[in-house]
C-alpha cells in the first residue's frame, strides 16, 4: 500500500490485520489512505495554504498520480472528462477561498450532466472560520445548490467516513458532484484510522429496480403504439446500459434518438438511429418526436433544448419515463408510465416483458418507418462545403477529424457551434467517446476534459474539438499536458468569433454582431484579422506542436500529423468561415414543428 | 393559492436548514411558515413547513426535498387527519376603558394574558390558523403594538408516528 509518512507509528497498512489497533494517522494521511482504499488512482489539483498538509502527504504517494493543473477550473473539468470517458469517479483538489471558487463552474457542470465527481477543498482552521480569515469562503454553502451533497469536516476522525460516504453518493444513483471541505486543523491533527468506516446515510437510498407493474404497463403501451420513439438520454451512458439498450431497441424495432448527452449510447451506424433531437437535431429525430404516439424516455430529462416550447412538444405522445431520479419524472412532462430505476436494470426487465406482450399482440411500426425513411432521405444532415468567403467549411473539417480518427477515439467539445457540428458530423459508436458540457454549456470544457480523458484512457486518441472563444478560456492546461506527457490533440475551429452568439445575432438581431468578433482568424480568404493570440505561436510557447490550416488540401495531412505526434500535445488552428451556421435549427421559444432545415427552409411534414 | 403542510424528518446536521430553505428559494417555491425543533429521537429534527402551491409543483417539491441526503422522510399533513397549531404573542394597547373588553375577548378565545402593564397587555394564544387570525381581528381595533408568531406545528392524528418506519429500516 502507501508509503505515506505520518508522525505516529503505523504498523502495517492502514486498516490491515488488527482492527483492535488501528493506525493513527493525521487527517491528511487519512484523506490519502481513504482515497487509496476507495480505488482512486488519479487526481487533478493545485495546492494552496489550506490544503498544504494534504499535499505534503500526497507527494509521497505511489498509488495516486496527482496532476498539477494551471487553474482549478481545469482540475474540475479534467476530473469530469476523466469520469465521463471511463465511467470512474473523477477527483479534483483545491485550496480554500479562490481555489475552491475556481472549482465552482466545473462542479455546476458536473451537477447538470450527472458526472461522478469528488471535489476536495482545504478550509481555514476551524477556529478561524466565520471570521473572514485569509482565503476563507463558505464553499460548502456556495456549492449547496450545485452538488449532490457537500460536507464540512473539522475533525480528523470523521475523514474516512465522510470520504467513503462522499464517493458512495457521487457514484451511486444518479451520479453527481460531492464536495468535501476539510479544515486545515482537521488535516493536521491525528486520529485512529479505521477502515472500512461506518457509513450511515439513512436518507439516501436510490431506487434502482423498477416496479413490475409499471414494467408491464410500459410493455403494453409499446405493443399498442404505432409511432413509438426511444428518446435516449445521457442516463443510459452513466448507467452503462448501452448493450441493454441495443438489445431492447432491436427487439422492439422502434426508432431511437440520442440526445446531446447520449451521443454514443446507441451506434450512429445503426439503421434505427435517427440522430440527435432538439434545437440542432436532425429533422427526422425532431419530427419523429413531434409525430410520435409514444415516447420511451430512457435517462433523458426533457431539457428545453430538446423539447422547444414544451406545450407543443410531442403533442400526440404518451410518455413512458424511465429515470433513476424520481424528481425528473413529471418535472417537465407528465409521464403516463413513470418508471423509477436504473436504466440498465429497467431495460433488462423491460425486454422480456415486451417480448411476452408482443406474443399476444404483435406491434406494427411499418407505416411509421415508411414515414421516417422519407424524412431521412429528404432531410439528411448537410452543409455548404464551399463558403462564399473562400474559407474552410467548419463542418467538413470536423467531419474529416471524425472520419480519420474513428469511433475508438474520444472527442471532447467546448460549447457553441463547433460543439453542435461535432455532435452532428462525427459518428459515435460507443459510450464515452463523446464528452461535452450539455446542461451547463460551459465554454472552456474541451481542453481540460480531453486532458482528463487522456489520463483515464492513455491508449486512446483524444481530441478536443474547440472553438476559438472556448479555447481562450482554459488553454493554459496545455502546459499541464506538455509537462505531464498527456498528448491530446486540439482542433481549434477558428471562426474568429463567438460563433453561436454571432449566428443568433445574424438570425435574430438583424445581423448586428455585438461584441462577438474575437479577431483570432480571418474575415475571408483574403482578409485576416489581427489574429490575437496567434494560436500556433501559443502552441509553440506551451511546448505543443502548432499547425495552421487554411486550405482544404492541408486538412487531412494536418490531422494525420496530429495523430502521429504523441510526444507532445498538438494544436491545429483551422481557419474556418465565420458565416457558417448550425442547421437544422428550432428557434428558441417556438414548437419543434417549426424546425428549419436551413435558413428560411422548413421541411414538409404532416401537421395533424 | 393553496397551502400545504409538509412535515420533514431530517438528520440534525449543520447547514440542514439552509439546504431546505435554499431548495425552496431556488426552485421558486414560497414558504409561508417554518418551524424547526428536535424530536423524540436523538439526532433527528422535524421541520414543519407550510408551502404555497398548486397540485403538481407540490409533488416536485417533495421529490426535490427527498433528494437532500439529510432528509429522511416527508409527509403531507392534511387538516382533517392532523392536529395543526400556531402560537402567537400579541402586545395590545389597553387603557382603563378597554382593559375589561380585551380580557373578555382573551377568555372567549381561551387565550392567556402573560404580561401586564398600565397601557398594554401581552396575550398568548394557541390554535389553528383560523382561530389565531380571528383573535387578531378582534384585537385589531384596540391597537396591536407588536406580534411574535411561531411557524405552524402539525402532527398526524392516531397512533402512527412519522419516525416509525424510517427507524425500522
Amino acid at each position: 500500500m502507501s508509503s505515506e509518512s505520518t508522525p505516529a507509528p503505523t504498523p502495517g497498512a492502514p486498516g490491515a490485520s488488527s482492527p483492535s489497533d488501528p493506525p493513527v494517522l493525521t487527517g491528511s494521511g487519512a484523506i490519502l489512505a481513504s482515497l487509496e482504499k476507495l480505488g482512486v488512482t488519479d487526481v487533478f489539483g493545485l495546492p494552496g495554504g489550506a490544503i498544504m498538509p494534504f499535499y505534503d502527504e500526497l507527494m509521497a504517494s505511489t498509488a495516486i498520480r496527482h496532476i498539477l493543473v494551471r487553474h482549478e477550473q481545469g482540475a474540475g473539468h479534467a476530473a469530469e472528462g476523466y469520469a465521463a470517458a471511463s465511467g470512474r469517479l473523477g477527483v479534483c483538489i483545491a485550496t480554500s477561498g479562490p481555489g475552491a471558487t475556481n472549482l465552482v463552474t466545473a462542479i455546476a457542470d458536473a451537477h447538470m450532466d450527472s458526472v461522478p465527481l469528488l471535489a476536495i477543498t482545504g478550509q481555514v482552521f476551524s477556529t478561524s472560520m466565520g471570521t473572514d480569515a485569509f482565503q476563507e469562503v463558505d464553499i460548502t454553502g456556495i456549492t449547496m445548490p450545485i452538488t449532490k451533497h457537500s460536507f464540512l469536516v473539522t475533525k480528523p476522525e470523521d475523514i474516512p467516513g465522510v470520504l467513503a460516504a462522499a464517493v458512495h453518493i457521487a457514484t451511486s444513483g444518479r451520479p453527481g458532484p460531492v464536495l468535501v471541505d476539510v479544515t486545515k486543523d482537521a488535516q493536521q491533527k491525528s486520529a485512529p484510522f479505521i477502515w472500512p468506516p461506518k457509513v450511515e446515510l439513512p436518507g439516501y437510498r436510490p431506487v434502482t429496480k423498477a416496479h413490475g407493474k409499471q414494467i408491464q404497463a410500459a410493455a403494453q403501451l409499446l405493443v399498442e403504439a404505432r409511432k413509438p420513439v426511444l428518446y435516449v438520454g445521457g442516463g443510459v451512458i452513466r448507467s452503462g446500459a448501452h448493450r441493454e439498450l441495443l438489445a431492447f431497441a432491436e427487439a422492439t424495432g422502434a426508432p431511437v434518438v440520442t440526445t446531446l448527452m447520449a451521443r454514443g449510447a446507441f451506434p450512429d451506424s445503426h439503421r434505427q438511429n435517427l440522430g440527435m433531437p432538439g434545437m440542432h437535431g436532425t429533422v427526422p429525430a425532431v419530427l419523429s418526436l413531434q409525430e410520435s404516439d409514444l415516447l420511451v424516455a430512457i435517462g433523458s430529462r426533457f431539457d428545453d433544448r430538446v423539447t422547444g416550447k414544451v406545450s407543443e412538444f410531442a403533442p400526440h405522445a404518451k410518455v413512458i419515463h424511465i429515470d433513476i431520479d424520481p424528481a425528473e419524472i413529471g418535472k417537465i412532462r407528465h409521464a403516463d408510465v413513470p418508471i423509477v430505476g436504473d436504466a440498465r436494470e429497467v431495460l433488462l426487465d423491460l425486454l422480456p416483458a415486451f417480448q411476452a406482450a408482443a406474443k399476444e399482440q404483435a406491434p406494427d411500426y411499418a407505416d411509421w418507418w415508411k414515414r421516417l425513411e422519407t424524412l431521412r432521405s429528404q432531410y439528411p444532415l448537410g452543409y455548404t462545403d464551399d463558403p462564399d468567403d473562400g474559407l474552410l467549411a467548419p463542418q467538413w473539417v470536423i467531419e474529416k477529424i471524425g472520419e480519420l480518427s474513428g469511433p475508438e477515439a474520444v472527442y471532447a467539445a467546448g460549447v457553441g457551434q463547433h460543439q453542435m457540428w461535432a455532435a452532428q458530423f462525427i459518428k459515435y459508436e460507443r459510450p464515452g467517446s463523446w464528452l461535452n458540457s450539455g446542461g451547463a454549456g460551459t465554454m472552456g470544457y474541451a481542453v481540460p476534459a480531453a486532458m482528463g480523458a487522456k489520463v483515464a484512457q492513455p491508449e486512446r486518441l483524444v481530441w478536443a474539438i474547440d472553438g476559438d472563444g472556448c479555447f481562450q478560456m482554459t488553454n493554459q492546461e496545455l502546459a499541464t499536458c506538455t509537462i505531464n506527457d498527456i498528448p491530446i490533440k486540439v482542433a481549434v475551429i477558428n471562426n474568429s468569433s463567438l460563433g453561436m452568439v454571432r449566428q443568433w445575432q445574424t438570425l435574430f438581431y438583424d445581423g448586428r454582431h455585438s461584441f462577438t468578433d474575437l479577431e483570432t482568424g480571418s474575415k475571408s480568404a483574403d482578409e485576416q484579422t489581427r489574429m490575437v493570440p496567434d494560436f500556433v505561436k501559443m502552441a509553440d510557447a506551451y511546448g505543443a506542436l502548432g499547425i495552421r490550416v487554411t486550405k482544404p488540401e492541408e486538412v487531412e495531412p494536418a490531422i494525420k500529423l496530429a495523430m502521429e505526434t504523441n510526444d507532445r500535445p498538438v494544436v491545429i488552428d483551422f481557419i474556418v468561415s465565420r458565416d457558417a451556421m448550425v442547421w437544422p435549427m428550432v428557434p428558441q421559444g417556438v414548437g419543434n414543428s417549426s424546425v428549419q432545415y436551413a435558413r428560411d427552409h422548413a421541411p414538409d411534414w404532416h401537421e395533424e | 393559492m393553496t397551502y400545504h403542510v409538509l412535515s420533514l424528518l431530517v438528520e440534525d446536521k449543520p447547514g440542514l436548514l439552509t439546504r431546505v430553505a435554499g431548495l425552496f428559494a431556488r426552485r421558486g417555491f414560497n414558504i409561508r411558515s417554518l418551524a424547526v425543533g428536535t424530536t423524540e429521537v436523538e439526532g433527528l429534527s422535524r421541520i414543519t413547513v407550510v408551502v404555497e402551491v398548486e397540485g403538481l409543483p407540490l409533488e416536485q417539491i417533495t421529490k426535490q426535498l427527498n433528494k437532500l441526503i439529510n432528509v429522511l422522510k416527508i409527509v403531507e399533513l392534511d387538516p382533517a387527519s392532523s392536529v395543526q397549531r400556531e402560537h402567537m404573542l400579541i402586545k395590545v394597547r389597553v387603557d382603563n376603558a378597554t382593559r375589561s373588553q380585551i380580557l373578555e375577548a382573551t377568555n372567549l378565545f381561551r387565550a392567556r394574558v402573560v404580561d401586564v402593564a398600565t397601557d398594554s397587555l401581552v396575550i398568548e394564544v394557541t390554535g389553528d390558523t383560523a382561530k389565531v387570525e380571528a383573535l387578531l381581528r378582534v384585537l385589531e381595533p384596540y391597537g396591536i403594538k407588536e406580534i411574535a408568531q411561531s411557524g405552524l406545528l402539525a402532527i398526524g392524528r392516531g397512533s402512527k408516528s412519522i419516525s416509525e418506519r424510517v427507524l425500522k429500516n
